[in-house]
């Protein structure tokens, strides 16, 4: 596979480490949320035939972790995103 | 006996003479042979055994496709199973064996397999052997196995280097037939970067084969004269004996290149064979056809092969395979061949066309509307049992019999992506479907165009598309026949069987087993049956299985579909796909700085993770391991040690956020550590699980050091990265790994701060730099260093980090400034020793499936912050307070053994799992102590301290008392460590 990393171009996925779903951003705040949140947090998954965002971390480049939008059926990878832009995006901060 | 069945023509080169083997016998063939065409050339037609009933087989085939002539190459080291004769080229000196017989290949006595088929029908395994039980895998399974096999894999090591290899371009050609190399012509002149692949070790493909004019020469002439062309064109990159084995992902191709198996030995520094990872936006399949027979009884005896086989043997090689030769077609294609043997001199005795009507080629023999019913001849094709139309049945005696059924287009890379081809009535086969790999054009056969014609002009239109041409060169002229078949799969007659995979033995029988059984689907029909499975993936005998079942169910074939391919198109060898990484090369070393002095020292090595450490130094006089760990671990406690601690993750967090972030990664608080200080850390994964732990210091306000174990110092800083990126992106926090900028000496002992001194530039009494102190300094007057008061050994103790080039030299500093301390170096055991004695967890403890709570270290995890793993610490099931605690054990009778692994029960209580009380997880013998000594996770453990148990190990047959103590078993109260 080749995962055209946003600052990098297009790298093998030989260079990256996957990790999973990119829903792993959205961690509930431990000081509020309870054990029923983290547990959904941890291990409630989609896994869809179709479109998945997901994480891949390129420990063999720029240490950026990536969130990558696969069709998990054909491999297509439609749109690469670092995932701090992600996170950001979604609301996160410190 | 010389190469009786030689005749003119043909690409070999006869001007030289190669002398080889096959079971012992001598033979001689020519430059251009394989070992299928030397053999038949010199009379042989029988070459192996086969799968299930050993039944006696010669090569149905000429090419990758044979299920039928596999043989052990070359004797030694080099000894090679399994591989088709039929592509295997030959060289001076070849030694060849076949394989699946015994005594011999003439006389095999488990042919008695044969008359007892039917015990052996598909399922029999299944059904016959369930029971007893436990008969299957001590007495079926290898009885089975030794007689049901192929052939035997040399135990010796395999001599020779393979290689990994990357290639860019603008367009991968597989395939170098008509289509093939039409389409590499056009996009080679076009200027692109073309790369051309073959199976072959001569390119042309089916041109070579046939007696077809391409423009105004030889189909084998027009592929030699454009090959040369191609050759000039350095844009293209020609690679013969390349097989294509599977399209990837984004247009990654895999492709193997036998870069040496022509040869006895590879040259001197050239590998066996490549595996080459190619990368292209566009590539053009261009594959070619594969023939496949027609089923009948008896349909399996050497001799009979695919009409084209036969062809492309008297065309390419110059050989008759038969005196005299019949060919069974249902369609025009087998007509070729009975028009190419006669040609050639060889007398063709009958044209048997199933096909009411059709050609006649003059002065052949033609039998229309009949059908090959039966054959004779055990060892070799003796005779043909033909019924003609008019129901009556005529004995033909031959020798050989080429079978058409028609051309199957080896859409096999198409389907990689699970891409399912369409069934095309019009040449009765199989063609690529739709959804391919992406940027992936079919051209020629491959694409069910049959025609010489056809293919060129696909292949050229291909490159077109693919590279958005404008224009291609001119389209040399050639033939356009027509594909004139009616569909015959599968002669009905008699009782006998019909071969349909004769690799896998499946005959028409256990396909109608299978109907009966109800696996109808194709699927089904595969695992069922192994139709389709094995060297050759069905190349010949897939689509005749499947038009059975069709038939059995009544279904029409698009109806009953196909199964898909998967990657390798053929068997690749595992040599060349594990490359270079073998032996020491599988994961390379990583050496520690103190390596080389350990080395002069005659140190014992260990593999810790991807490092080589020190294990233990023995001295001389010492015989056994335990005596010196023992020495080690005494001198230091008596004096002073030094380890090197290396390996040790070292990760460096700076920025305003530094203590927030490592009060969210740990499960105990930092934001609050002075500046100038180390802590010990303890470090959660999400699910409330342990997953490392370490000492961390703050060197300045913003500014700390983390460091890890060994074995996590990669996945922890991942885990940084993850939090820091995606949990919480606007931290102010910069991290870096430092494991290899820094070189690290653990120095342990009463003496350890009287040493340092004699290198530290700084003050470090007691007083300047108390227990658990951190700080930048400098060594050896000026060099930078970092100095932490801290011990994993339970002595005072420093660790002591200098830039990694400079880490031999301080150790050596060490060691002679501080020589009137008698300081001693220890490896990895003695660091264990100490770390037990000390009940500090490690690698055992530290098992991904423990909690804090579990090592007694469940006050650390703060609830008054979010960090890492707290909330999910606190779920039922990890908090049970009945649960595992780490203890300390000693063996009442001082001398009793002890085994970590072994579990812990009351004492009475019998030896099962209902009364399991926990596991030892470290052992070591205390030198300090006298006796064995260990940790473990007991059951309520914290509740049991002071009792007896028992330590149970039936594997190692141990059943020992022993008393569950704390696990500091050394200094408890901390009192050295402060000195």
């Amino acid at each position: 596979m080749i995962i055209h990393h946003p600052i990098l171009g297009p790298r093998d996925a030989q260079e990256f480490v996957y990790l999973g779903d990119a829903s792993l951003i959205d961690r509930p705040d431990g000081m509020t949320a309870g054990v029923e949140a983290f547990h959904d947090y941890l291990y409630q998954r989609t896994n869809p035939a179709g479109e998945h965002q997901e994480l891949w971390y390129h420990e063999q480049g720029d240490r950026s972790w990536l969130v990558v939008t696969r069709n998990t059926v054909t491999h297509e990878i439609t749109k690469v995103e670092l995932a701090r832009d992600v996170a950001r995006a979604r609301g996160r901060t410190k | 006996m010389t190469q009786s069945h030689r005749i003119a023509g043909g690409q070999i080169d006869r001007t030289k003479t190669l002398r080889f083997s096959f079971d012992g016998l001598p033979y001689q063939g020519h430059p251009g042979d394989t070992l299928a065409s030397a053999l038949l050339a010199n009379g042989v037609r029988l070459m192996g055994r086969s799968f299930k009933y050993h039944r006696p087989r010669g090569p149905i085939s000429a090419g990758s496709e044979e299920p039928n002539a596999l043989v052990e190459l070359r004797t030694g080291a080099r000894q090679e199973p399994n591989t088709r004769a039929t592509v295997a080229e030959l060289f001076d000196g070849l030694e060849a064996k076949s394989q699946n017989r015994w005594p011999s290949l003439r006389f095999d006595a488990m042919g008695i397999n044969d008359r007892l088929s039917t015990f052996f029908a598909a399922g029999f395994y299944y059904k016959t052997f369930m029971w007893p039980k436990s008969f299957w895998e001590k007495l079926y399974e290898p009885i089975i196995r030794r007689a049901a096999g192929l052939g035997s894999v040399t135990r010796e090591e395999d001599p020779d280097a393979y290689d990994k290899g990357f290639l860019h371009c603008d367009l991968l050609v597989i395939g170098a037939g008509p289509a093939g190399l039409m389409a590499a012509l056009t996009a080679g002149r076009a200027g692109k970067r073309v790369i051309l692949a073959d199976e072959d070790f001569r390119m042309g493909g089916r041109l070579n084969a046939e007696t077809f004019t391409v423009g105004h020469a030889t189909g084998a002439d027009w592929a030699a004269a454009t090959v040369a062309e191609l050759a000039t064109l350095p844009n293209v990159r020609l690679m013969t004996r390349t097989t294509v084995i599977g399209a990837f992902d984004h247009g990654i191709y895999g492709a193997v290149e036998r870069v040496s198996d022509h040869l006895p030995t590879p040259a001197k520094g050239k590998p066996r064979q490549i595996l080459w990872r190619i990368y292209t936006h566009r590539a053009i399949l261009a594959g070619g056809a594969t023939e496949r027979p027609i089923a009948f009884e008896n349909n399996d005896r050497p001799g009979i092969m695919l009409s084209g086989a036969l062809r492309a043997y008297a065309n390419r090689w110059g050989v008759k395979v038969g005196e005299r030769v019949a060919v069974f077609t249902n369609n025009d294609d087998g007509l070729r061949t009975a028009k190419d043997l006669q040609a050639k001199g060889v007398d063709v005795v009958a044209v048997i066309d199933s096909r009411q009507a059709g050609e006649l080629l003059p002065g052949i023999r033609h039998l229309q509307g009949a059908e090959v019913i039966d054959t004779t001849g055990r060892l070799g094709l003796k005779s043909i049992t033909v019924r003609q139309a008019n129901g009556r049945s005529e004995i033909i005696a031959v020798d050989a019999l080429g079978l058409s059924g028609g051309w199957n287009p080896n859409v096999n890379i198409h389907s990689h992506h699970r891409s399912r081809p369409v069934y095309d009535a019009g040449i009765t086969a199989f063609v690529p479907g739709r959804d391919g790999p992406p940027g992936l054009l079919v051209a020629g056969a491959a694409a069910g165009q049959m025609s010489t014609h056809a293919a060129l002009k696909t292949g050229l239109d291909a490159a077109v598309a693919a590279l958005e041409l404008s224009i291609g060169p001119d389209l040399p002229e050639a033939e356009d026949a027509p594909i004139r078949i009616t569909p015959l799969w599968h002669v009905a007659h008699g009782k006998g069987r019909a071969w349909i995979d004769q690799q896998n033995d499946v005959t028409d029988k256990d396909v109608k087993l299978a109907k009966q059984e109800n696996f109808t689907s194709v699927e089904h029909l595969k695992r069922y049956t192994t139709l389709g499975m094995a060297t050759d993936q069905g190349k010949t005998g897939n689509v005749i299985g499947l038009a059975i079942m069709a038939e059995l169910t009544g279904r029409s074939i698009p109806e009953t579909g196909t199964t898909i391919y998967r990657p390798p198109y053929t068997p690749v060898a595992l040599g060349v796909l594990a490359g270079r990484s073998r032996g020491k090369e599988f994961r390379p070393y990583r050496l520690t700085p103190s390596h080389h002095w350990a080395r002069e020292q005659g140190a014992v090595f260990v593999e810790v993770g991807n490092w080589l450490r020190t294990q233990w130094i023995p001295k001389p006089g010492e015989t056994e391991w335990r005596q010196s760990v023992d020495r080690e671990v005494l001198a230091t406690r008596r004096s002073v040690g030094i380890c090197d601690v290396t390996t040790l993750g070292k990760i460096d967090i700076q920025g305003t956020d530094a203590g927030a972030f490592l009060d969210r990664i740990y499960a105990n608080t930092f934001s609050t550590l002075p500046v100038g200080k180390c802590r010990y850390g303890l470090m959660l994964r999400e699910d409330g699980i342990v997953f490392d732990d370490g000492t961390t210091a703050r060197m300045g306000e913003h500014e700390y050091v983390m460091t890890t174990t060994t074995a996590n110092a990669v996945t922890v800083f991942r885990h940084l990265e993850f939090c820091r990126q995606c949990l919480w992106p606007e931290m102010d926090v910069q991290l870096i790994s430092t494991t290899e900028a820094w070189a690290q000496f653990s120095v342990a002992g009463p003496n350890a701060r009287k040493l340092l001194e004699k290198v530290v530039d700084q003050d470090i009494s007691d007083a300047a730099f108390p227990y658990m102190a951190a700080g930048n300094i400098t060594v050896c007057g000026g060099l930078r260093a970092r100095l932490f008061r801290i011990s994993f050994s339970g002595e005072l103790a420093y660790e002591i980090a200098v830039p990694t080039r400079y880490g031999d030299a301080l150790l050596r500093e060490m060691l002679a400034r501080g020589a009137e301390y008698d300081p001693i170096v220890y490896g990895t055991e003695a660091l264990g020793v100490m770390r037990v004695e000390k009940g500090h967890v490690a690698g055992g403890e530290l098992n991904g499936q423990s909690t804090a709570l579990n090592m007694g270290l469940g006050r650390m995890v703060s609830k008054k912050k979010d960090s890492i793993g707290m909330v999910l610490s606190q779920r039922e099931g990890l908090t049970d307070e009945n649960g595992y605690r780490l203890v300390g054990v000693k063996p009442v009778d001082p001398n009793a053994k002890l085994t970590a692994g072994s579990h812990f029960l009351e004492k009475g209580a019998a030896p099962v799992a209902a009364n399991d009380g926990g596991w030892l997880t470290s052992k070591v013998y205390s030198p300090h102590l006298g006796h064995d000594i260990a940790l473990g996770y007991l059951k309520a453990g914290d509740k049991k301290i002071g009792q007896r148990m028992r330590i149970v190990n039936l594997l190692a047959g141990l059943d020992t008392e022993v008393e569950i103590i704390s696990p500091h078993m050394f200094d408890p109260e901390g009192e050295r460590l402060r000195g």
